[in-house]
């Protein structure tokens, strides 16, 4: 058990590692630098040299690849293009607002999504299910900046409940962002809720078919009873890995929904620094995505380990 | 017996809607009743409608399923009419079910004691805390070891057989009446199922219980009912005293049965019936079996039979039952054995061992690795061309193991593996396609061997383009060829195997193994998901083609029986070691190794007033011992020491019979 931790523990650094060359190789690759960038129309001659020497850029790739990747470790990206901001400070505040954003959808949608799925699936097929299906496919299939339109022409402009955008500066505290940034957590709900609906029906629909609950009903046990006990369990194991990328999903900058509402989150933050061609900021931006997502699919897969006895116990019969 | 029946089924009709609106019947006016402390046997082919019998007498139908006409009365109450609180305070209660895969029927997030804890306060009123040394009593009824570390593990921390007693432990949680038995040992070794069968039996004594077993398994059914009822698509076609009708039956259905089994004493192939039953609806008006019945008259496809009185107390469906009971019995009509003529050796396996444990990453960067004994050791066989050699044993004892290890699929350990004195590599994509070609496989379950998705003439083309590198009309011409073979027609070429039968699909697997002409066919359980009937058809079908190609066959079985009607030589494993080897006549007569003589003797002939002799109990076993004798912590007749410490010698006999047992030749 432990084994298997430190082993997948050990595989998550590798990915990350490999993306960070990736990303390093990839911004390498790009025609131009932090300093062309920077300086735009005067890059050339002298005060191009004299930039690049400030900031290391004259150094041989693999030395500025180890310089970046050791700083990164100890958490800090260095400076912005500007050569003002330190970007680790403002990522900080930006990814804050991002979990902000996600908590909120994850604390309102997951467990809608479960009952809702368990709803669908236990009424299989009678109308309950089919409308709720439906409307899953439906909030599935409308994109985003469409629904997000939707919301602001409603709440923003007839009913005049919230603004339209999100005025609040990125580094307001939490509760400021109340309830500006409820259209937005609204539209990654509905998106999110379908998926992992979707998920957890088709699964409660197998487990409810299957053996053992079969045989739970011919022992006589009351039906609630069975399916809190005997199938959920089962169920839900596989919802942890859609819930899990729905996470880092949300985590990684929801773009299209931060921009339309105009939330400072790390998604628009990319895309700010994208047209700015700000590449310190993209790489670290990059380099966290990924380490999110390879973080929060270790978790769900331990998750499913302890919370499987087959895979959590692997003493008894080999097969 | 003047009792009133506990379970009584009367004209009950259950079906679904179908496509086109119409009432699809799957079982029809079936009438059943059982008394306590009787017990009866419900037998028929997959699809006879036996389990929905079983489960609608607990008031239960399938997804799908309605009742058409006809009443399900426990204790003289209507399990249909009864509210929902009302039934599931019977069922579990008073009436107990122990289902046919318990590895899958219990519920795999909690743990044993839970379980077994959730059905005591459902239907006895108990407090938390008299609960645990109840379910603990009830283990040790069971005759489970240790039930207190039992009651802490989850399902799939146990055996096949240790699952199965944990089921039963749960049906008896509420003081059960009745018990119904879904294919209750199915999937279980011989010596698990003769041992949970005689648990069984003792129960049922002990608490004057009515029992009905569900099974296609003759055997079982003789060995522990007093009454049976033959299903034949969805109707009672006859009911009777169990000797009876596995002597004299009135029916010809079960008498094809009957003589589809193979028998431990009889070393011929037993006689298949062709066909099968009318899927639901599609029955004309006539008798449901007219279309494979060997005595079917005119009369037959006219009228439907109704129920009536036979010879022997038996009821029956059968226009002719008076000239059948009549027939002499069903052993004398079975085609004779004929031994394949023996030529050079065609697959040789010297000294061979396998291992599974591969050392970890870690392990093997810290060099703290201590292999356990290896899977299967010191395996020397060798089959001449044309003959068949059979691996028995239970489950775990290494018989698939070394046919992967023939394929390629698995290399050895040690040892060395050549067919026609030619040392094959080891690993499969070592060897050359000339190589792959000689030695082809056939799997246990069709289902799972034939790519779904592909037609019948894509399945058998691959060998066919690969081998010989046939194309276009050629090609199709030799599939329709080889279906023949088959016996399977030209017009299942376009079929996927989903449109086809249990029996039809493992037809086309032996099919796509002779599409390459192979020297050596490795047959692992392949009749074991089979219903007999057609068990009986490829164990026919495999001996003609034997004959008619002189291929060499490997043929992995547990069942005893089986093997003895197909196979040459015969080789006994346990814990992949050789036990005793030989001709067939030789080993299935005697002198036997102790664990041969154990499975011989569990094995349950369908024969009433036969008992199998337990004589070692069925623990499972995790890694063989380190020394000594395989069988030394089972065997009912260790002598001591020496059988922990020391290797059996190989003693030798007439034909090359060899047993390895310290106990000399003349006293085993």
């Amino acid at each position: 058990m432990l084994e298997l931790i430190v082993k997948r523990l050990a595989l998550g650094a590798v990915t990350v590692w490999l993306v960070s060359v990736v990303i390093f190789a990839g911004i390498e690759a790009l025609p131009g630098d932090a300093c062309t960038a920077y300086l735009e129309r005067d890059a050339q001659g002298k005060l191009l040299e004299n930039c690049r020497q400030s900031l290391g850029l004259d150094r041989p790739a693999v030395t500025r690849y180890l310089d970046w990747a050791g700083s990164a470790l100890r958490g800090d990206f260095g400076v912005s293009v500007d050569g003002e901001t330190r970007i680790t400070a403002e990522v900080a505040l930006r990814v804050k607002n991002s979990i902000l954003l996600a908590a909120g959808a994850l604390a309102v949608g997951v467990p809608l999504a479960i009952f809702l799925g368990v709803f669908a699936g236990l009424y299989r097929d009678r109308p309950a299910d089919i409308v709720v299906s439906t409307l899953a496919i439906l909030a599935m299939t409308i994109p985003e900046f469409v629904a997000a339109t939707v919301l602001v022409l409603v709440f923003a402009i007839w009913l005049g409940w919230l603004p339209a955008v999100v005025l609040t500066p990125a580094d307001a505290p939490a509760l400021d962002f109340f309830p500006e940034f409820v259209p937005a957590a609204i539209v990654l709900t509905m998106v999110m809720v379908a998926h992992i609906m979707r998920m957890v029906r088709s699964s409660v629909i197998e487990v409810m078919a299957s053996d053992f609950v079969q045989m739970a009903h011919l022992k006589g046990v009351p039906y609630w009873r069975i399916v809190f006990r005997h199938a959920l369990p089962s169920a839900l194991l596989p919802a942890i890995n859609v819930v899990a990328l729905t996470v880092a999903w949300l985590l990684g900058g929801v773009v299209v929904v931060e921009v339309v509402f105009n939330y400072p989150g790390l998604g628009r933050m990319m895309i700010d620094a994208i047209s700015d061609r700000n590449l310190p900021v993209i790489q670290a931006i990059t380099l966290l995505v990924a380490v999110t997502y390879v973080g929060v699919n270790l978790a769900a897969d331990i998750l499913s380990i302890l919370l499987n006895p087959r895979l959590r116990t692997r003493l008894g019969r080999g097969a | 017996m003047g009792l009133d029946p506990v379970i009584e089924l009367t004209e009950l009709s259950i079906g679904f809607t179908g496509r086109d609106g119409q009432d699809v019947p799957v079982l029809r006016d079936v009438s059943l009743a059982v008394r306590p402390g009787e017990s009866l046997g419900i037998v028929g082919e997959s699809g006879s409608g036996k389990s929905t019998v079983a489960l609608a007498a607990m008031g239960f139908l399938k997804h799908g399923l309605r009742r058409l006409t006809g009443q399900v009365r426990f204790d003289g109450r209507d399990m249909f009419a009864l509210s929902r609180q009302d039934r599931e305070a019977i069922r579990g209660g008073q009436l107990g079910l122990i289902p046919q895969n318990s590895g899958q029927a219990l519920t795999p997030t909690m743990r044993i004691g839970a379980q077994l804890c959730e059905a005591l306060r459902l239907h006895c009123n108990l407090a938390q805390s008299q609960c645990l040394p109840r379910a603990e009593a009830l283990l040790a009824q069971v005759r489970l070891p240790d039930p207190g570390a039992i009651m802490q593990r989850y399902p799939h921390q146990l055996s096949g057989g240790q699952q199965q007693r944990v089921a039963i432990a749960m049906a008896l949680a509420g003081e059960p009446r009745a018990l119904l038995l879904d294919e209750p040992t199915t999937g279980l070794d011989v010596t698990t199922q003769a041992h949970i069968l005689a648990l069984l039996r003792d129960l049922a004594v002990e608490r004057n219980m009515a029992m009905v077993f569900v099974s296609h398994d003759l055997g079982v059914i003789a060995h522990s009912c007093q009454r049976v009822a033959v299903m034949y698509a969805g109707e009672v076609v006859l009911d009777g005293p169990a000797q009876e009708v596995l002597k004299r039956p009135a029916h010809p259905y079960p008498r094809a049965l009957l003589s589809a089994i193979p028998r431990l004493c009889d070393a011929r192939l037993p006689r298949a019936l062709d066909g099968r039953p009318p899927a639901p609806g599609q029955g004309g008006a006539g008798c449901a079996f007219a279309d494979r019945c060997a005595m079917v008259q005119t009369g037959c496809r006219q009228v439907h039979p109704d129920l009536t009185r036979a010879p022997g107390g038996q009821t029956v469906r059968c226009l002719r039952a008076d000239e059948v009971v009549a027939l002499t019995p069903h052993a004398a009509d079975r085609p004779a054995l004929r031994h394949g003529p023996s030529g050079d050796v065609a697959l040789h396996l010297r000294d061979v061992a396998i291992c599974y444990h591969r050392p970890g990453l870690a392990a093997r960067l810290l060099g703290r690795d201590t292999p356990p004994p290896a899977t299967v050791d010191g395996i020397s066989l060798e089959v001449r061309a044309g003959q068949t050699l059979g691996l028995v044993g239970e489950s775990g004892s290494g018989k698939s193991t070394i046919l992967k290890a023939v394929a390629g699929l698995m290399p050895p350990l040690a040892g060395e593996i050549s067919a026609r004195g030619a040392v094959l590599p080891t690993q499969v994509r070592r060897r050359r396609p000339d190589t792959l070609r000689k030695i082809q496989m056939i799997f246990q379950n069709p289902d799972e061997s034939l790519n779904p998705r592909q037609t019948i003439e894509q399945i058998l083309a691959q060998p066919l383009r690969l081998y010989f590198g046939l194309e276009g009309v050629q090609l199709r011409e030799r599939a329709a060829e080889l279906l023949e073979t088959v016996r399977l027609g030209a017009h299942m070429l376009d079929r996927l195997p989903g449109q086809l039968s249990g029996g039809e699909k493992q037809r086309v697997a032996v099919a796509r193994a002779f599409a390459a002409e192979p020297d050596i066919v490795l047959c692992d359980e392949v009749t074991s998901a089979l219903d007999v009937s057609v068990q009986a058809a490829v164990l026919d079908l495999l001996d003609d083609l034997k004959r008619s190609k002189h291929t060499t066959y490997v043929f992995v079985s547990h069942d005893l029986a089986v093997v003895r009607a197909l196979a040459d030589q015969v080789a006994v494993l346990y814990q992949g070691r050789l036990c005793e080897a030989g001709p067939v006549e030789q080993v299935y007569s005697g002198p036997s190794h102790p664990y041969t003589a154990l499975l011989l003797n569990a094995v349950l002939e369908p024969v009433t007033g036969h008992a199998p002799h337990l004589e070692a109990e069925d623990v499972v076993e995790l890694s063989p011992p380190a020394s000594g004798c395989p069988f030394q912590r089972r065997c009912p007749r260790k002598l001591g020491r020496i059988c922990d410490t020391e290797s059996p010698p190989e003693q030798m006999g007439a034909d090359g019979h060899s047993i390895r047992c310290h106990i000399p030749r003349a006293e085993l």
